[in-house]
Parts: structure tokens; sequence; C-alpha cells
């Protein structure tokens, strides 16, 4: 018994946090590429939930087939919350690539403010239900109620993506291009890189993984709210510095064990402590390795 | 020297602007609550309210022969905007105040009230310490406090339900918490055992851990503690874990979201004032609403509506705008509201009003025959 | 011709990424309707914003190439040299000095709101320039500074509720107690770089929420500490009006006194060690400053203002609670600094008024009070990133190397 319950826990830890590392990916590469911290990032995965919703919701009023709605929904999002982190980039980081290093730091957390209430006046201020998509999978029964429906969706979507991003970054020429504009700006350019289409990706990539996050969330809760992005952000953003910011690999380990902590957490100890406890652990491991988990040392050049 | 001398000069010039005093010709009853931000669903209908009954009071001559000026400041359910908000009222002379929406402003406002000696009539704050005896002469309340539904609901876990072991579920959050340590007390005096008591995050990403952790301890009954979108979401998980014993929780838990979540809803039982749709006033306080709105009245209307009455029915049986009057009124004169005829305690409470535990069958709340009439 | 191509896709890009949002609506029978006029409007504001977008960046371009970044220059010299001028700042301060004083005395704007929202603004200077301290001259991004407000006001509150401490008694003790804090806070982070910093304090920030909030026993959870009390004129029982101008002057001394300290501290050794660190830290170590110490220092004496602030506003509101120390607050604090202007005491100031008395004086505007908060800050950023006021810098003019030319 006592071994079924880890289990559980520890299934239910990796599904919080592969949420988490969908967001926290998106942190990490902005990071990477330009150092700046996007708060605005947890309402890009707040948007990404919202479109998700309101296509599902008009897809079932024209009478879609109730099958693809899902799916179809879920490319909505991604679609739209990608042009959303696009425009975020060139709006409100772009005008301040070379403005002191605090600047794009309140322009984003003024974003953030601005997209939340923009929902907010756009939508509705109350909690909106999302409708429950996800098909019953009878074969997970069989596992022993290790997990429910969405939470195998989650874990399955979030695995494949993340193996994709990772592929893709490692081996293509964008992916490549990515990773030298981040090392050196300069030296990118001057070997022929177009560093703003770069950025632009990378913002494009990082707010597609938030939309991602937002739909499997939005099944798994059943309800959105116009504040879900402030959370879920905070908590990512804790998981990125945790695995080490800048580090793809990081933001996933970075993610698994923050969620994995806070189940474990509120299986042993209580509810009371889950969130408590991933700030203190993210102290502590910040205090013994600086850079978090998988961070590179940083070499300061004088 | 010179300069500094005539600039100060200039500014101190400026006392020439006294305000002219104004004879008394409009009845001001402040509105304070949340009308923006993120709890404005919740102090909305209560503004909503407030401009029917002063509408259809006015259009039949006023009180005292004077109209009903509204003064609706907004506070978001903050405590500093709270503060604030109490200030400009009690500056723009407001004679009685129906609000604030959450228990904590409320708190922050109260003595300010208090020391100005103007009434405040809350139709939705619903600590228990608000009307701790003496503390807050001005206080008054048309909504059920907190240890009334907890006495309710207890009463209905050890009578109807008979069970021995209970989970507490709560969301840290003053009323979550005060619902569900009010049943705890009651409950583990009654020998009732308690398997779990924790505290859960809101916004949280995934309830997983602690449905599981439920499962494990297999209560006969969950208390929930706090408000609608939590209970929904939780529901829903406890539901798919396979935790499906019965869930008891305040009248915040009475919404369409839970009713939204079709069969996991069976076996979810919440306190809520008694039925009173069949009262005339009932009725004309819905129309009036869906008339002007456009849309079913939201959370709080009705106590809302009953508050305005109860503070208009005082003033006019006082004569006067006067305080002790119109405490005087509220203590011993009935007044006919949406909700019951309603008197208030010697704390503040209203006493008439009755309390049902409801449940969802079919898709609907329906109103079980356990009740309380509160005192 | 170009631009207004460009405006016509801008507006048009827009219209097309806010359609899901703005324009669906999702009613409660289960029908979606689409809001045409929305988008519209949508489209049309967007038109003109962009073009003013692009006037505002081709001119900025077109000023710097043709005039070789002279132009640049000048203005903000010209500017500043107004502020600059030492008769007009005397005489300015002095005027607002004698304005605030004299409020509480003017009819017609003496009534208890306005002093209550003075005091809410003062308090956020105090707030302000403490943060100041460490943001802004030492150069270290803390995110998490209501911690420290909130250990202040509880210090107080907790202290009257336990042992009957009155305000006076508490002031310094919450000072010490926050001073603590920071630098139980300080030590771990020594070594961590900026944004590393930034998440740490940020967390440390909500550990002291979640700790009010669940250590029920002592901070009362989110109930929450009441009847905390006004501070008291030699005993002597006070109504509304006079209690409340009463904290109004309190502050205002408060205020006062805290821009001498900081103006003292930013001119004397400690403040300069503090800016040489914010500008190169290992420069600043190789010419001898203990960068642990100015660290420390940094963070003790940033948290000792918000204790004491934190003190005022428990006074202020009579009523704690968990719920005012959010990372929201902290955000606020932090977007008055940038916003005002880092490392200046005047821009610091301003941006705490702006930000505290905009939303109470535009109440009008309340719906979209926030909205507009965030567009500001963002729009504030774009066109005017050094802040309100420039952070002034000493400059040390070497008259023997001028002589000789450049």
């Amino acid at each position: 018994m006592d071994l079924q319950y880890f289990i559980e826990l520890l299934f239910g830890g990796l599904t919080r946090g592969s949420i988490y590392a969908l967001i926290a990916l998106g942190y990490t590469l902005v990071y990477g590429i330009i150092g700046l911290i996007n708060f605005a990032h947890g309402e890009i995965y707040m948007v990404g939930a919202f479109t998700a919703l309101l296509v599902a919701g008009w897809l079932g009023y024209i009478g879609f087939p109730a099958g693809g709605i899902l799916l179809v929904a879920a490319l909505a999002a991604v679609a739209w919350t990608a042009a959303y982190g696009f425009t975020l980039e060139k709006v409100a980081y772009k005008p301040l690539r070379s403005a002191p290093r605090l600047s794009p730091l309140i322009s984003a957390i003024g974003m953030s403010i601005f997209l939340q209430n923009y929902v907010l006046l756009a939508q509705t201020s109350d909690f909106v239900p999302f409708p429950d998509l996800v098909p019953e999978m009878p074969f997970l029964a069989s596992l022993g109620d290790v997990m429910g429906p969405t939470d195998f969706l989650i874990l399955v979507v979030s695995c494949t993506t993340m193996l994709v991003l990772v592929f893709w970054i490692r081996y293509t020429r964008t992916g490549k291009a990515m990773r030298a504009t981040a090392q050196n700006r300069k030296m990118a350019m001057l070997l022929g890189i177009n560093a703003d289409s770069l950025i632009s990706v990378t913002f494009i990539v990082g707010s597609a993984l938030a939309a991602l996050g937002g739909v499997l969330i939005a099944s798994h809760m059943g309800q959105i709210n116009f504040n879900i992005g402030f959370l879920a952000g905070m908590k990512a953003f804790t998981a990125a510095v945790l695995g080490g910011i800048g580090s793809v690999p990081g933001a996933v380990v970075g993610g698994l064990v923050l969620g994995i902590a806070e189940s474990m957490t509120t299986g042993y100890l209580s509810g009371n402590y889950e969130d408590v406890l991933s700030f203190c652990l993210l102290i502590l491991i910040l205090i013994f390795r600086p850079d978090g988990i998988l961070g590179k040392k940083q070499v300061q050049k004088v | 020297m010179k300069r500094f001398a005539i600039c100060a000069a200039a500014l101190v010039a400026a006392v020439a602007l006294a305000c002219p005093a104004q004879a008394k010709d409009t009845i001001k009853i402040g509105v304070p609550g949340a009308h923006t931000g993120g709890l404005a669903s919740y102090g909305m209908p209560t503004l909503n309210a407030a401009k029917i009954v002063s509408e259809k009071v006015n259009a039949s001559g006023g009180v005292l022969g004077m109209k009903i000026q509204l003064l609706a400041e907004d506070d978001q359910c903050k405590n500093d905007l709270a503060s604030n908000a109490a200030t400009k009222l009690i500056s723009e002379d407001a004679d009685v105040v129906m609000g604030h929406i959450c228990s904590g402003p409320t708190k922050v406002a109260l003595p300010y009230y208090n020391k100005e000696h103007i009434i405040l009539m809350s139709p939705t704050a619903t600590t228990p310490s608000l009307t701790a005896a003496g503390v807050n002469p001005m206080f008054f309340r048309t909504v059920a406090k907190d240890d009334a539904q907890a006495a309710l609901t207890s009463k209905f876990i050890l009578e109807s339900l008979k069970s021995k072991k209970i989970a507490y579920v709560h969301d840290n959050d003053e009323y979550g918490k005060g619902f569900a340590d009010g049943n705890k007390d009651i409950l583990e005096k009654a020998g009732v055992e308690t398997v779990l008591y924790e505290a859960v995050t809101p916004d949280a990403v995934d309830f997983s851990a602690i449905s599981r952790k439920l499962r494990h301890a297999k209560p006969d009954v969950i208390v929930f503690g706090g408000y609608k979108d939590l209970a929904g979401k939780l529901i829903k998980q406890f539901r798919r874990e396979k935790v499906n014993c019965p869930v008891v929780g305040p009248d915040g838990v009475k919404d369409q979201a839970i009713l939204e979540l079709g069969a996991a809803a069976e076996n979810v039982y919440c306190s809520y004032p008694k039925d009173t749709s069949t009262l005339p006033l009932f009725k004309e306080a819905r129309e009036a609403h869906v008339k002007q709105f456009g849309s079913e009245p939201g959370f709080g209307y009705y106590n809302a509506y009953a508050a305005m009455l109860a503070l208009i029915h005082g003033i006019e049986k006082a004569g006067s705008t006067d305080t002790a009057k119109i405490i005087e009124v509220l203590h011993n004169d009935p007044v006919d509201t949406p909700i019951g005829s309603l008197t208030f305690n010697a704390n503040g409470d209203a006493a008439g009003m009755g309390l049902s535990i409801y449940t969802v069958k079919d898709g609907k709340f329906v109103e079980t025959e356990f009740n309380i009439t509160l005192k | 011709m170009q631009r207004i191509f460009k405006a016509l896709v801008a507006a048009l890009w827009f219209m097309v990424l806010c359609a899901p949002i703005m324009g669906l609506l999702l009613l409660p029978d289960g029908t979606a309707s689409f809001r045409w006029q929305r988008l519209a409007v949508l489209g049309t504001g967007i038109f003109f914003a962009s073009l003013l977008w692009q006037w505002y960046f081709e001119k900025k371009e077109r000023g710097e190439r043709l005039f070789g970044g002279k132009a640049q220059a000048e203005e903000p010299v010209h500017r500043e040299s107004l502020l600059r001028n030492k008769s007009f700042q005397r005489i300015s301060l002095a005027c607002v000095c004698a304005f605030m004083i004299a409020m509480p005395f003017i009819p017609g704007i003496n009534s208890i709101y306005q002093i209550t929202i003075w005091i809410s603004a003062l308090i956020y200077v105090m707030l302000a320039l403490g943060l100041n301290i460490i943001v802004g001259l030492a150069g270290q991004l803390v995110l998490g500074y209501a911690a420290f407000y909130a250990i202040g006001a509880y210090t107080y509150g907790l202290l009257y509720q336990f042992f009957g401490l009155g305000f006076w008694v508490c002031l310094p003790i919450a000072g010490i107690v926050t001073v603590l804090c920071g630098l139980a806070l300080g030590f771990p982070v020594l070594r961590l770089r900026g944004d590393y910093l930034a998440i740490v304090t940020l967390g440390f920030g909500e550990i002291v929420r979640l700790v009010l909030i669940n250590w029920d026993s002592v901070t009362n959870g989110a109930r929450g500490v009441s009847g905390i009390p006004r501070p008291a004129l030699f005993g002597c029982p006070m109504n509304m009006q006079w209690s409340t101008t009463y904290l109004y002057y309190m502050s205002f001394l408060a205020v006062v006194v805290t821009i001498v300290v900081i103006t003292r501290l930013k001119n004397s050794r400690v403040g300069l060690a503090l800016q040489a660190m914010r500008e190169d830290e290992i420069a600043s170590e190789a010419m001898g400053i203990n960068l642990t110490q100015v660290k420390l220092t940094a963070f003790a004496l940033s948290s000792a203002w918000a204790g004491f602030a934190g003190v005022l506003f428990a006074a202020k509101t009579s009523f704690i609670n968990p719920s005012s120390f959010t990372f929201w607050e902290s955000a606020m604090m932090l977007s008055m600094v940038v916003l005002g202007g880092m490392g200046s005491i005047l821009g610091v100031t301003l941006g705490a008024l702006i930000l505290v008395l905009a939303p109470e004086y535009l109440r009008a505007f309340a719906d979209y009070r926030m909205l507009l908060f965030g567009a500001t800050m963002v729009v504030m950023m774009i066109f005017r990133p050094q802040g309100l006021v420039t952070g002034e810098r000493r400059h040390y003019r070497i008259s023997a190397l001028e002589r000789k030319g450049d």
C-alpha cells in the first residue's frame, strides 16, 4: 500500500512537473537568448488556455464533430498564443534591447498586468468552465489507478514536445543558430545570423509551449480564470531557476523536481507546506549550487 | 527669500475656498465594495441591488420626502483601498453605508464608522468576530455568519450523514478556514475523528496529491471550506481519483459552477439561506434585476436588497437620520425583505433568517428538510 | 505612403490577434457571438497608434544619425540644468514643504479622505526610497521587498496583541527585527548573480507571506491582527480628524527624515561604495571595497526602512492581514523605483506619489485603472527607460585637463 501511495504521488508530481516544465522552457529560452526574465510569460500561458476555451466553445456552437474539438482548439491556441508572444516581443522588449537592465523587466511586469486586465475586461473576472473534451481511457485502470486520462495526456504530450524541442535545438540549423545567438549575439550577427528573427522564433516557440501547457491544464482542472497565469508562472520561473536558467534540460529537470517535491510534501507532510517548501528548496539549492542544478558556471570576464 | 514668501503666501491664500454648508436635501447611502478587479463578480450584484431599490423608492417619493443618493466607492476587496473608501464616504457625509463586501475590508473600515457613528450594514461579510458582543456597535449584517453555517452543517453531518471520520480541506482564507474550524470544533467535541485537516492553494496547478491523500485516508465525509471555484476544481479531481464520499460546504458552494460538474456533483451538500423564492418581495427583486440587467442576480443580491430595505425602513420609522434612533428601529421593528422578515439582534446579526442544507439532484440544487432559523 | 501601409498591416495584425479574446463571447446558454464592433475600434486605434510609433522611432533614429550624438546629449543637459539650479531647487522644495504642512488646514482639501490617501502615498514614498537603496544605489534586484514591509507591520501588530506595547516602543523594535531578517536574507544570497538574487528574494517574499498565513497560532492567519492603535499625542484621546492629521504629520516627518538620511548616505563612504559595486563589482573589489560588508549593509539599511514603513501602515489601517503583502506590492514598489529613476531620490519620490495617488484621483476610470497602469509602465519604459528623473552621477571637473584642451 505504501509503495502504491508513493507511486501515485510520484505520478501526480510528474503531471504537475510537466506543466511547470512546459512553461519553464519558455522562461529559459527567452532568458538564454536575451537575458530577460519574461514576467509576462505566465499571462501567455493564461491567454493560451482562454483561446482554447473560446475556440472550443465556438466549435461546439457551430456543430464541429466532438472528437476533433480538442485538437483544433489546441492548435488554434498554440497558433494564436505564438502570435501573442511574437507581438509581445516586438512591442515591449525589442525597443528596450539597449536600455539599462531593469527597464525590460519593468516593461515585462507592465505587460503582465496589462494582459491580465485585458483578458479580464474582454472576457470576465469570473471563473469560466472548460469543457470536458478528453476521451475516457479505460486501459489506465489496469495500471492501478495511478493516473487519470488527463494526467496521461499531459505526460504524453509534454514528453513528446520536450523531446522534439531538445532534438530541434540540438540538430537543426535554426536550433544551432539559436544556441549561437544565446552564446554571443554580436559574434552570431557577424557570422550572418539574423539575431532579430531568431529572437522572435524563440518567443514563438516559448509561447507555443506555454499555450500547450495552458490547454492541458484547462482540461485537467476544468476551469480557468484570468488569474491562473500568476501562480503557475511564478512556480515555473522558480523551476527554471532551480534547474539553471538558460539551460533547456535544466528547465525540464527543474520543473519535474519541483512538481515531485510539491506532490511528496502534500502527500507525506501537509498541503499547508506545499508552496513554502518549493521556495525553501529553491533557496537551498541555490546556496549550494548558485547556478542551479544544471546551470553552467558563469565566468565573469573582467 | 522674497520668492519663497510670495510662494508660501499664494498657497496659504487658497484658504478662501471654504465649502459652503449645504442644507440636507438627500439621503446619502454609501455603497463600498469590489466594483472592479478580480472580485468584481462578488461586489457588483450588491451595487445593482442598491441601484434598483433606490430607484424604486425615489420613484415613489423617496424617504422622509428626500431622494436617495447612492455613493458608490470601489475598494477591490483590498484593505488599503477599503480605508480610503471609508474615509471618502465619511468625508462626503454618508448617512448610512451598505457594504463592504469582503471581511478584511469590513474590519479595516469599521473603526472609522464606529468613531463617526455611521451605521454599516454588510450583505456578505460573514466573519463571526465582526458581531462579537459590543465590539462594533455600528455594524449589522443581512447574512448568516460563518459559525451559524458551521452549526447547521455539523448538525447535519452528525444527525443525517452520521459520519465517524471526517477530513477537512480549506483554502486558508478567513471564510473557508473559519467554516472548516467551526465544523471541526463542534464535531470533535461530539467525538468524531479527524482524519485529515489541511489547506490547499486555490490557484494550484494540480490537486492530485491531496486527492490521493484523501483516498488513502478514507473519510466518511469531507468538509470543504472555500469558494465555488476551488470547490469545483477539487470535487472534480476528487471524483476522478475515486473519492466519492459526501462533500459538505458553506454557502459559497451553491453555484452554477458545481452543477457544471455533472455527475461529479452528486453527493455534494451545502448550507444556504432558506428558499424564499415564493415570497412576493423575492419575485419582485428578481424580476427587477432581470428587467434592468438582463441576467439572473448574482452573489449576494438578495442580501443586499434586504439590507437596503432594512436601512430605508430604519430611517423612515426613526423619522430622521439620527443613528441612535435608526439602531433602535433595526433592533425592534421587523422589516419585510426578499429573504424573510428580519430584525437585528443586539450584536447586529439578522434574526429571522432561515438556513437550509441543499444538495444536488438531477443537475439542480434541491433544498432538503434540514434547516434552522437564526435568532 | 509606406508608413500608412505598415500601419494598416499593424492594425490588421492586431485585429486578427485579438479576435478570439476580444471578439468571441460565449454565452451561458451555449451560443457564441462575434463582436465585430470591438475589433473595428481596436483596428482603428492601432492604425493611428502605429503611425505615431513609427514617427517617434524614425525621429529618434534620424536624430542620432544626422547630428552624431550631439542632439541626444543636448536635450537632457538643458533640462537638467533647470533642475540643477540650486535656487530653483530650494524654492520649489520650500513651497512643497509649506503646502504639505499646511494641507490639513486648507478647507476643501482637508477632508479625512484626502489626508488618508496622502498618508498612504507618504508611506509608499518611504518604501520606494528604502528599496532605492538596494535597487537604485546598490544595483541588486530585489523582488520580495513586501516581505520586510510585512515583518515591520506584523512586529508592531503582534507586539501590541501579545504584550500591549505602544507605537513608539515598537517602532525601533520593528526596525531591529527587520534588519535582522534583512541580514538573514543577505547572507545566503551573497554569491548569487543578479537574476538568481531576484528569484531568491521573490521566494523569500512568498515564504514570509505563506508563513504569515499558515502560522495561525501566532499570526491569526488570514484573519489578521486588528485593533492596532495609532500613535497618541502624550496620551490625550483624539477624534478621527485629529488622529488622522497627527498620523499625517508623523508620516511627513518620517519621509523628511528618510530623504535627509538617504541623501547623506548617498554621498557618504557607504553610499559611494554601494554605487561602485553597482557599476562594476570586480573593479570595486579590486579597489579595496569589501563586497560582503557592503552588500549586507545595503540589505540591512534597505530592510530597516521597510520595517518603519510597515509600522506606520499598521497604525494607519489598524488592521493587517497577509493579503496586503503579496508579490504585486513588491512589483509596485519596484515599479516606483524604476519609473521614477533609479538612484534619484526626487525621481523615486515622484514615482511613488504618482503611482499611489493617480488611481485614487482617477477613480472615474476605475474599470480601466489596472489596464492603464500596466500600459503606462510599458510605455514609460519604451519612451523613457531611464525613468522620470535620471539618477545623478557625480561629475568631477579637473580644470587642469580642460585648460590644456581635449
